[in-house]
């Protein structure tokens, strides 16, 4: 057992922090907000440029900063984010001491100078090639080398994520149990992460070598695969990694139980399984792979993955109204709901997140998935609309609720201004539900993504897009606005709250931070024998809307030229 | 709760919850169900990518081009010049994607089949067709072969919407359909 002055235990909740965790959760997490503020920045530079009647940048920085913003956000604010989170559903949720603090150190600086690198590279001017650099277009070897360094410090985090979870089990810090559900979420997220560094490894490393005139040539379409095998995986980390987090946060606002650990568990489980061939769903309309390949890759893998997404919408929120109806509000279909901390960012957040995540981003990516609906999808603004509503709406907006309960409990300050932490996930939610829905409806009237002008300036041919088009790419930048504003109040209140905030000391403060545990069980709650009853309504809603959406897709689909 | 360990040390012996049940076998149904509208199309729907693609190089593919435009061109277009071709019924039609234009114009007939043969002299490029919202990746060294039926008469756009430098936004193609 590792020395006990090495740990403090949190007043509040309990939980024991080893020191050398702690450090690194808080520079993790840090370093991550850094990241989303400049990502957030460009995003409204972006924004503002969409909108064809500002059109704010010109091509030249438009391009770059279309790069920048994509790995500062996709890749670096969520991978630094969730190493923090690694090391918390590790170290803290388990008692157990980091494995190797001096490698996760390790794995921290190579993160940050690779982060650096690449940026330092695309602000350059050379190397804007958008997030996914595809070839035979070319960046600058250090954007290659920033991003391999970036990964490799990544995968070093992941390792240590893993040797703690054999200390712990050796050590048997916490029983002899199973690791808790949350724990369970990190590990599902960490298994993908492995594949996922792995795959940006095997054609990163090639490309840089390239580049660098080592090798003469590198295949496109080999590059779409197995990049892909990196880029859509990634966004896989994501999606365990915040659905840990809504559990976490039903846990501690409600002191929450899963319906079954064995559902949720399986669930995860297969993530594991059928997430990883998703790089399928980036190749539908090219060249040299076969239908069947797409098929089996988008519906095997990608379905079973769809229906574990279906299971977590059920069980978390039904993990909730378990909870409050245990507590008391068990009165009709959703006196739960309404009964629900709206007022507490962490709740709501992560409330907001499952909806955004489910209703907008899921449903759109399984459209947009099948094999033949691609083609009236593919590389319009419908793509960015569809993965904002998961990685923004989803991913970040999880980690945000998290991070209002991590402040007390990791930094020990109070969050300043609580009136207006209350406003923020609203703030941004809405910016980004708008943001996803018209950039969306811009993409199925054919407005392209990555695109600086869809006047055509200066083109010898021309094409009008429909005044509409217009429209819904203006509702865009004003969604951007409130976006921004929402990211940037959270931005503001972290750093003001870790700096600033009331110090909580080491006494326990008079108003929890952390729900006691309901009972064991679901008797004697809900309505007819029916323990969650609100919850089964809302998924056969979700259910509805998606089956209605996805014929009503394939009826647009039939009106197009026939393709055959 | 989620936190701590399962208090059930036999989690895995714990019986289900009837609404997880019942919802698991819903989530498996509907994803069985769009599982087989993929198949589905592909024997009934008018909308299906062929499979038939080749490796080919710019030159190889830009002979191609060259000969067709000669053959069949019936007229110029804009400032620089643009053979528009009309190529016949049920031949095969190629059209580049180089930067930053797609070349040559075409002239189709609504109702008949062609065979599109689409490749990239140089950078990725998506072919876009305005306003149908058609979109195909374009790759250089792949020649990837579709076989078109219009179903409009007017005129189309090719919009060029795989992001390939500076100029990408002028990057655009024009397809009549008499």
């Amino acid at each position: 057992m590792a020395n006990t002055a090495e740990f403090r235990t949190c007043p509040d909740t309990g939980l024991q922090f080893h020191r050398p965790a702690e450090t690194l959760m808080k520079l993790n997490a840090v370093a991550g907000v850094v990241f989303l503020l400049l990502g957030g920045v460009l995003a409204l530079l972006l924004g503002l440029t969409r909108w064809p009647k500002y059109h704010l940048l010109g091509a030249e920085p438009f391009y770059m900063f279309l790069t920048a913003h994509g790995i500062n956000v996709l890749i670096f604010w969520i991978i630094f984010f969730e190493i923090a989170v690694l090391y918390f559903t590790s170290s803290t949720l388990l008692k157990c001491r980091l494995a190797t603090p001096r490698w996760a150190w390790l794995g921290f600086i190579l993160m940050v100078v690779g982060s650096v690198t690449t940026n330092v590279a695309v602000f350059q001017g050379n190397s804007s090639v958008m997030m996914t650099s595809y070839v035979p277009m070319s960046a600058e070897p250090a954007f290659y080398l920033g991003l391999i360094l970036f990964a490799v410090g990544a995968l070093i985090g992941c390792f240590v994520f893993l040797g703690t979870l054999v200390i712990a089990r050796a050590e048997r810090t916490y029983g002899d149990g199973s690791i808790p559900l949350v724990t369970f979420g990190a590990l599902t997220a960490c298994i993908i992460a492995i594949f996922t560094i792995a795959s940006g490894a095997i054609i990163l490393i090639p490309t840089l070598l390239w580049k660098l005139g080592l090798v003469s040539h590198i295949d496109p379409l080999m590059y779409r695969v197995i990049w892909w095998a990196f880029g859509h995986s990634s966004q896989q980390i994501n999606v365990a990694a915040h659905i840990a987090v809504w559990y976490a946060i039903a846990a501690v606002v409600f002191g929450a139980k899963p319906l079954s650990e064995k559902v949720s568990r399986m669930a995860f489980l297969l993530y594991i399984l059928f997430l990883q061939l998703a790089s399928a769903h980036h190749i539908l309309v090219d060249p040299g792979v076969s239908s069947e390949w797409k098929i089996f890759n988008t519906s095997y893998a990608m379905y079973l993955a769809v229906m574990a997404s279906m299971i977590h919408g059920l069980t978390v929120p039904g993990a909730i109204e378990a909870a409050q109806r245990k507590r008391g509000f068990n009165k009709g279909l959703f006196e739960w709901l309404r009964k629900a901390p709206w007022s507490n960012p962490s709740f709501s957040g992560m409330f907001l997140s499952l909806l955004i995540f489910g209703f907008l981003g899921g449903i759109s990516g399984v459209v947009m998935g099948t094999e033949q609906i691609n083609i009236i999808i593919h590389n319009t603004l419908y793509v960015p609309g569809h993965f904002h509503a998961t990685v923004v709406g989803g991913t970040t907006l999880a980690f945000m609720a998290l991070t209002y309960w991590l402040v007390p409990v990791l930094f020990r300050r109070d969050i300043v201004l609580p009136k207006l932490a209350s406003w923020q996930p609203y703030l941004f939610g809405i910016g980004m539900t708008g943001f996803s829905l018209f950039m969306m409806g811009a993409g199925t009237l054919g407005i392209p993504r990555r695109h600086w002008d869809i006047s055509f300036s200066g083109a010898l041919l021309n094409h009008q897009f429909p005044e509409t088009a217009y429209l819904l790419l203006g509702l865009v930048g004003i969604s951007t606005i409130l976006a921004v504003l929402g990211g940037g109040l959270f931005v503001l209140q972290i750093v003001a709250s870790i700096l600033f905030g009331k110090r909580r000391g080491e006494v326990k403060s008079a108003v929890p931070i952390i729900a006691a545990p309901v009972a064991d069980g679901l008797k004697g709650i809900g309505i007819g024998g029916v323990a969650v009853p609100g919850t089964l309504v809302l998924a056969l809603v979700f259910l509805i809307s998606f089956v209605l959406y996805y014929f009503v897709n394939w009826k647009y689909l039939s009106q197009v030229w026939g393709l055959s | 709760m989620s936190l701590t360990p399962p208090s059930e040390r036999l989690w895995w012996k714990e019986p289900i919850e009837r609404v997880e049940l019942l919802w698991v076998g819903l989530a498996l149904l509907w994803a069985l169900i769009m599982f087989v509208m993929m198949p589905y199309w592909h024997i009934y729907g008018k909308q299906n990518l062929s499979n038939e693609a080749y490796r080919t190089t710019p030159e190889q593919f830009s002979k191609k081009v060259d000969a067709m435009v000669e053959k069949y061109t019936v007229r110029k277009e804009t400032a620089r010049g643009y053979p528009v071709v009309a190529p016949p019924a049920g031949s095969d039609v190629y059209l580049l994607g180089r930067l930053w234009e797609w070349y040559p114009i075409l002239e189709l007939e609504k109702g008949k089949k062609y065979r599109l043969h689409l490749s990239s002299m140089d950078w990725q490029h998506g072919f876009s067709l305005q306003p149908e919202n058609i979109n195909v990746q374009v790759i250089p060294g792949y020649e990837m072969v579709i076989t078109v039926t219009p179903n409009k008469t007017g005129e189309f756009a090719i919009v060029c919407n795989e992001y390939c430098g500076i100029n990408h936004h002028q990057m655009l193609g024009r397809i009549y359909v008499k």
